[in-house]
Formats: structure tokens, C-alpha cells, sequence
């Protein structure tokens, strides 16, 4: 047992953490907001030199043969950043479902392409009517020689605005709700027939809206076992899961850090206001609630790779529990003990707090998971 | 970055396992699962079953009968022992007052306490709270007045567990009236029998009679009894304090509740159905192993990081164990309570002969009431957990 990184993996730490340090500094985020995509194609070029783009995928595919904890590595550092640029959509999402469902030849075709930069993906499986369920889907996919012609309306697609490459979830039979039936597929943005709408959320990032009219794709042109895609999505969720984990501890790390030195710093009363208690014990419940969850991201992050399906579920759900009640914890009580100042937009805590709130709803919030665990019987014994 | 263990780890883990579920007495272990009192005879000898076996003093010197184990090695031995329902060595003798005595005591001291704490032919108890003195102890008022070869020590102690059980207190006592309050304390054995003691106990809201006060009137107390240095007892109480680290969270012990929490909420029916497949009873549940898989891992990086700490400097993050520790226990006792129901409410007053009128209810209710009373003490003693959120705030946060 070991929680210590090795060598490659620290240095992978010291060189994205000061890179972040410096480009996500809180004037300059703003001003990467402000570029044209909500974002920076510039930083999304020095990713691609550093080798994050490639980070996750094998050597032999033209990646670097990271695991889980570089992932993780990478995550945190970018939650501290609050980093906006397509990383999570394009690497984590879209190149999770390349690395679990792609073949040799699409793996040759897009890896490279991922990892150089030049390639941004999104993953496209809401719907509507399906909250957090991935298995709800109700576009079709529906053969026509050698295409699939693809019909139906996703939602709240994270990066969708600006992907080149779509991988839409669509059901080529059984009922809406059915596990099986459900294929992936990779749709080129600019294919007739896909419309797309793109906004702002909460978090300063970005989604769209996406219609496919009679889109066609090559019958090729599918990830995981048409029909029966299902445990693909569920596996690469997971890991996105660990990896919302990891970029948590970085948000809820950045939060307790600017709490605590504000309360060190903030004069009242003719001394800091860390000089009482009522405060004191509180940013202590922070620390405390903070820790614990970098307790279950870190088994998250070792348990992403589990080769059982139930184990990583019950594992992934467990800390989705801890993550959501800890982030919001920290971040209500990193707004309430900055007092005003935590409400402005100005000002940095609050936008650490959106970003924790929203990622509560990302792939199922605390009670969804609870339920889960619940079902599945809990942990122990 | 690794969360598995090595194959020697795991075989020590299930040497512990077997050898704490063949060796101590299932009606000892049974005691303690089902939240039962434990007399003076089953502690003593399952003390004496572990000492015998070189286990009841593990994290002692190597000359003492110390194992020289590493954190992992503790981890599982106090997570065995708690999984398996085992008492823990009585604390006040394998994890107090043992410790300060091999640490800071001479080599007559040594001799005469140590093989005799670590197999329970001592009995010792703590006599640290005073009835003005609890989480602010340097204000404490027992005075002990040089006479000749002798201390005459006169006060008050409180809160004074199995006091009744007792063969020796160590105490802190005032020793210079006029130094800051915390440089004039010593550090004492007082053998029980003296005269001039008066145990008197306290009974907790749960029924029980586990904690005393006791009278210190007059009694007198060799020169050679003092621990250490005069006037230096405060840094022995510190060192005391600090000492165990890890073994406060009480993983196992908890899981332990967990399991037992299950396999009883299986057996009561509400309606039809059992409450274990009531799916707001197990969202409560499962929130509770939650919190508990987090503070296993949280213990174990504590651990890992103690291999960097120096030896015998506490660790303010163990404070955190503490916290979420007892919270977890407590929250385990509500649980089973509300698992039992309706039957929690017939009181039966303990007795250490034990009982023959039938149980009112289920046989397993009668226990979870008082162990939820009692249960309530953990977030209080071993320093409150505002006392640990003082400590946190000071040494990790810097305010």
C-alpha cells in the first residue's frame, strides 16, 4: 500500500501544476472566458506539446501509456485551475470510449489526432427525458445498406459547441428504456443534418443542443458492439466518474486554501476573524470533509480499472456519494465565512463553488448515487 | 500509488484473523458484538491470551515485548482485533501509562510495572480529570506536597474509568504551587490500597457504572513512584495523549456494527418486509459506510505517512480520525437503535451476574438503547472533538 506518485508521476505533477499556476491565475482565466470558443486554443496547444492530450492512451495507439492516477494528477491540478478548455469532453469522455470501444483502425485514425490537438471530441448520450439515465435513449439508429442513418435530439452535450467529432448514443432497437439496443456512434459535426446550439452553464464552460436529422454515418463508424453499448458508456462513465473525483479535490482543495487565508487576512472587531472559534471549528469541518474525499477519489481512481463491473459501480458510486456532500459542504461554507465578498462574481471562491455544484450533477448527483449503493447493499460486510 | 498489499501483509492480516477468532473466547467476543458489559475476568484474560502470545504490547520497546511491526502490520492487528469483536489490552495500561513508563521511567520502574501491565497483574487506572479540570487539564488542583521520602497527595479525580477494577492510578498531580499552571505538574503511581482513597462511582445515563471519582485524602506516596522528572508531567501527559494515533478511529469496530446492523435489520419485519430491504433505511446505512470506506482510507494514509514522521510525534492530521471516528460510531449506535425499534425502550439495569428473567422483546434489544447512551462519551473523552478541531486549527490550518 502506497499513496505516494513515483517519480514520472511527480514530475507530471510539478510541470501541469505550474503550468496551471500560471495560466489559470484568476485575471487570466478570465480572459481565456472571454476568447471567441470560452476557451484557449493556445493553452489547448501547449497541452498537446506537454503530451495531456495523448496522456491516457497506449503507446503503441501514438499515446503515452498513462493509467488512472495520471489522469488523476491531471485533474486536480486543472480543478485548482478551474481550467475551461475541452480537456474532460475530448480526453477523459470521447477518448475513454476510443480507448474502450474503438478498433485497431479507428484507434489509428483518431489517437493521433487527440493527442496532437487537432481532434476535439464530445460524448452525446442525454436526452430530455433521461436525467442520469444512459440507457434511456430515444434516437435511433436505423440501418440503411452499408450507413446508419441516425434520427433524435441530445442534450446538455459538454463541449458540443466547438467538437469535431460527436460520439451520440442511439438506440437501433428495443424499448426507450432497454439496456440492450443501444449502439455509439461517431458522427462528424459537420454531417448534413446535424444542428447544434451552443451556451454557456453555470460553470463557465460550455454544452449544446444537438439535432440529427437523417444523419449518415459508415456502418463502420460505431464504438463497442452495436446493440450492445451499454457496458461500454457505463465503463468509461466510471472513469469519467474518478476523474470528476480528482478534479473535485483540486476545487475543494482551492476553496479551503483561499477560505483559510482569508480568514487570516479579513480584519473586524480589530483582529483576523480566524481568531474565533465559531469560525475556526468550522473551517476545520471544511478541512475535514475536504480530506475525506480525497480519501474516496483516491479509491476511485484505483478502482476505475476494476475489471468487475458491480465492484467499480458500487466503488464509483461510493465516492460520487462522498464527493457531492463534501463539495457542497466546502463550498457553502467557503462562501459563508468569506461573508459578502464570496457572493461577487469578481471574486474567485464563488466560481470554485459553481463549478463544485455543477459537478454534482454531472453523471448522477449524491442521492442518485446513494440509491445506488443502497441497492447494491452498501460496502461492508 | 498502490492500494493493495503485499503478500507478507495480507498473511499477517489473516494470522491476526485466525488467531483473534480461535484463540479468544467466543462468549468474550460475543459480549462485546452484542454491546454487552465485560466483567474484570474476561478482559483480564483476554489480555493474557494476547500477552502470552507476545500480542498484547506490540507498539512497545522491542526489550518490553514490542514487535518492532510496521504501520501496516498495526493496522491489521487493530482491525482484526475489532472486526473480531476482541477486547483492546486495557488502554490505560498498554497505551498510557506502559508507554510513559517505558519512555520516561528509570530502570527499577521498569522492572517492577512493565511485565506486569502488559499481562493485567496490574490493573491500572487514569487519573487525569478533575472535577474542575477537564478539557482545560493543566488547571488541575490535586496537590502532592514533598514529605521526607513521600508525596502527600491531596484532591480529586473524576471520570475515572474501572476505578473499581484497580490495582494502581497514575496521576497528575501539582507538585509546584507557584510555577505556570502547566510547568509545576508531576507524573505518579499511587498503588490503590493506600490509604487515604475513596473510590466512588458514577453512574452514565446508560445504566452503567463504568466511571468513578475518586478521593485522594492524606494518602501517602513514595518518592520513588514519581515518573520522570518533578514538574515535568505535562510533557509525560502530552506524550500520553498523543501516542495512539490511528487506533481511535475504530474502523473495525465499526464495521463490526455494520454487519451486525444488517444482519438484524434482516430479522425485524416492518409490515411484510424486512427493514434491510426498506430502501430509506438502507440510503441511511449505506450513507454511514460511506463516510466509514473514507475514514478507513484516511487511517491508512495516516499511517503511511507516520513512516515519515518521527517516532513519538503525533500527527495533527490523526485528530481527523478522532473527529470522524467517533461521529461514525456514534452514528452506528442510531442505527441500531432504529433497527431495534420499539423494544429499545424496556430498561434493564445492568448487572455483572448477568440475567435470568426472560428479555423484553427480542433478546438482542435490550443493549441498543444504552450502548447509544453510552456511545455518546467518545466525541467527549480522549480530548472533545472541539478540543480536536482546536488542534487542527492551530497545527494545520496556522490560525
Amino acid at each position: 500500500m502506497d499513496f505516494d506518485l513515483n517519480d514520472e508521476q511527480r514530475l507530471l505533477k510539478d510541470s501541469v501544476d505550474k503550468l496551471i499556476a500560471t495560466e489559470y491565475e484568476f485575471e487570466r482565466r478570465k480572459r481565456h472566458a472571454a476568447e471567441p470558443d470560452g476557451w484557449s486554443r493556445a493553452l489547448w496547444a501547449k497541452y498537446a506539446d506537454l503530451g495531456l492530450l495523448g496522456l491516457p492512451f497506449a503507446e503503441a495507439d501514438g499515446g503515452f501509456g498513462g493509467g488512472p492516477v495520471e489522469t488523476m494528477i491531471v485533474l486536480e491540478s486543472f480543478g485548482r485551475g478551474l481550467v475551461l478548455e475541452p480537456y474532460f469532453a475530448t480526453v477523459v469522455l470521447g477518448g475513454g470510449l476510443v480507448r474502450h470501444g474503438a478498433s485497431a483502425a479507428q484507434r489509428a485514425a483518431l489517437v493521433p489526432r487527440i493527442a496532437d490537438g487537432s481532434r476535439l471530441l464530445a460524448f452525446a448520450w442525454m436526452e430530455r427525458q433521461s436525467r442520469y439515465n444512459p440507457a434511456d435513449v430515444k434516437a435511433t439508429a436505423r440501418r440503411d445498406g452499408g450507413s446508419w442513418i441516425l434520427n433524435g435530439e441530445k442534450s446538455l452535450v459538454l463541449h458540443g459547441d466547438v467538437a469535431d467529432t460527436i460520439l451520440v448514443t442511439a438506440r437501433i432497437s428495443g424499448d426507450q428504456r432497454d439496456r440492450a439496443g443501444i449502439g455509439v456512434f461517431i458522427v462528424d459535426a459537420s454531417a448534413p443534418g446535424v444542428q447544434r446550439r451552443g451556451y454557456p452553464t453555470q460553470d463557465g464552460l460550455r454544452s449544446a443542443e444537438i439535432t440529427l436529422a437523417d444523419v449518415r454515418v459508415d456502418a463502420t463508424d460505431t464504438l463497442g458492439e452495436p446493440g450492445d453499448a451499454l457496458a461500454l458508456v457505463d465503463r468509461v462513465t466510471d472513469e469519467a466518474i474518478a476523474g470528476l473525483c480528482a478534479e473535485s479535490i483540486g476545487v475543494m482543495a482551492a476553496m479551503h486554501e483561499i477560505t483559510v487565508e482569508y480568514l487570516k487576512t479579513r480584519q473586524q472587531f480589530g483582529r483576523p476573524i480566524g481568531d474565533f472559534q465559531a469560525l475556526q471549528h468550522r473551517a476545520v469541518d471544511m478541512f475535514v470533509a475536504l480530506e475525506q474525499a480525497r480519501s474516496m477519489a483516491i479509491f476511485a481512481t484505483m478502482m476505475a480499472g476494476e475489471a468487475d463491473p458491480a465492484e467499480r459501480r458500487r466503488a464509483i458510486a461510493a465516492a460520487k456519494v462522498q464527493i457531492g456532500r463534501s463539495g457542497r459542504k466546502v463550498g457553502e461554507e467557503a462562501i459563508q465565512l468569506h461573508g459578502g465578498i464570496g457572493m461577487t462574481m469578481e471574486y474567485k471562491v464563488g466560481h470554485y463553488f459553481k463549478r463544485m455544484t455543477m459537478i454534482d450533477r454531472r453523471f448522477g448527483d449524491a442521492d442518485l448515487h446513494l440509491a445506488t449503493l443502497a441497492r447494491m447493499g452498501g460496502l461492508f460486510g | 500509488m498502490d492500494l493493495s498489499f503485499t503478500p507478507e501483509e495480507r498473511a499477517f492480516r489473516d494470522e491476526a484473523r485466525r488467531f483473534f477468532r480461535t484463540e479468544i473466547p467466543q462468549a468474550i467476543r460475543d459480549k462485546v458484538a452484542e454491546g454487552r458489559h465485560l466483567s474484570r475476568e474476561d478482559i483480564v484474560t483476554s489480555q493474557r491470551i494476547m500477552n502470552a502470545r507476545g500480542w498484547a504490547v506490540p507498539h512497545w520497546p522491542r526489550e518490553w515485548g514490542g514487535q518492532d511491526w510496521s504501520p501496516i502490520q498495526t493496522y491489521f492487528y487493530q482491525d482484526e482485533m475489532q472486526l473480531a469483536s476482541v477486547p483492546s489490552p486495557l488502554p490505560f495500561n498498554v497505551s498510557m501509562v506502559g508507554p510513559v513508563i517505558a519512555t520516561f521511567g528509570n530502570d527499577a520502574q521498569k522492572r517492577a510495572f512493565l511485565p506486569q501491565i502488559a499481562n493485567l497483574d496490574i490493573w491500572f487506572c487514569q487519573g487525569f480529570s478533575e472535577p474542575g479540570s477537564g478539557s482545560d487539564l493543566a488547571s488541575l488542583r490535586t496537590t502532592a506536597k514533598r514529605d521526607g521520602d513521600h508525596y502527600v497527595v491531596n484532591g480529586q479525580k473524576t471520570w475515572t474509568t474501572l476505578a473499581q477494577y484497580a490495582d494502581w492510578i497514575f496521576c497528575l498531580v501539582r507538585t509546584d504551587m507557584a510555577a505556570k499552571k502547566q510547568e509545576g505538574i508531576s507524573f505518579l503511581l499511587i498503588d490503590m490500597k493506600s490509604p487515604g482513597i475513596t473510590v466512588r462511582p458514577i453512574q452514565t445515563i446508560d445504566g452503567g457504572r463504568e466511571v468513578n471519582e475518586v478521593f485522594l485524602d492524606e494518602v501517602r506516596v513514595p518518592v520513588a513512584n514519581l515518573v520522570g522528572q518533578e514538574n515535568k508531567g505535562w510533557d509525560y501527559a502530552k506524550f500520553l495523549l498523543g501516542n495512539e494515533r490511528t487506533g481511535i478511529a475504530r474502523v473495525g469496530t465499526s464495521k463490526e456494527r455494520i454487519r451486525r446492523i444488517k444482519q438484524l435489520a434482516a430479522l425485524e419485519l416492518v409490515g411484510d418486509t424486512p427493514l434491510i430491504e426498506d430502501a430509506h433505511f438502507r440510503e441511511k446505512l449505506a450513507a454511514v459506510e460511506v463516510e466509514l470506506k473514507a475514514l478507513e482510507l484516511t487511517q491508512l494514509r495516516v499511517v503511511a505517512n507516520e513512516r515519515k514522521l518521527a517516532k513519538g510525534k503525533p500527527d495533527p492530521a490523526s485528530s481527523i480520525l478522532k473527529i470522524k471516528g467517533s461521529e461514525i460510531q456514534q452514528a452506528t449506535t442510531e442505527l441500531l437503535m432504529d433497527v431495534v425499534g420499539p423494544y429499545v425502550t424496556a430498561y434493564r439495569e445492568e448487572r455483572e451476574e448477568g440475567w435470568n428473567e426472560p428479555p423484553v422483546g427480542p433478546d438482542y434489544a435490550a443493549t441498543a438503547a444504552p450502548t447509544y447512551f453510552n456511545w455518546r462519551k467518545i466525541s467527549i473523552y480522549g480530548g472533545s472533538n472541539e478540543i480536536q478541531r482546536n488542534i487542527i486549527a492551530k497545527a494545520i490550518l496556522g490560525l
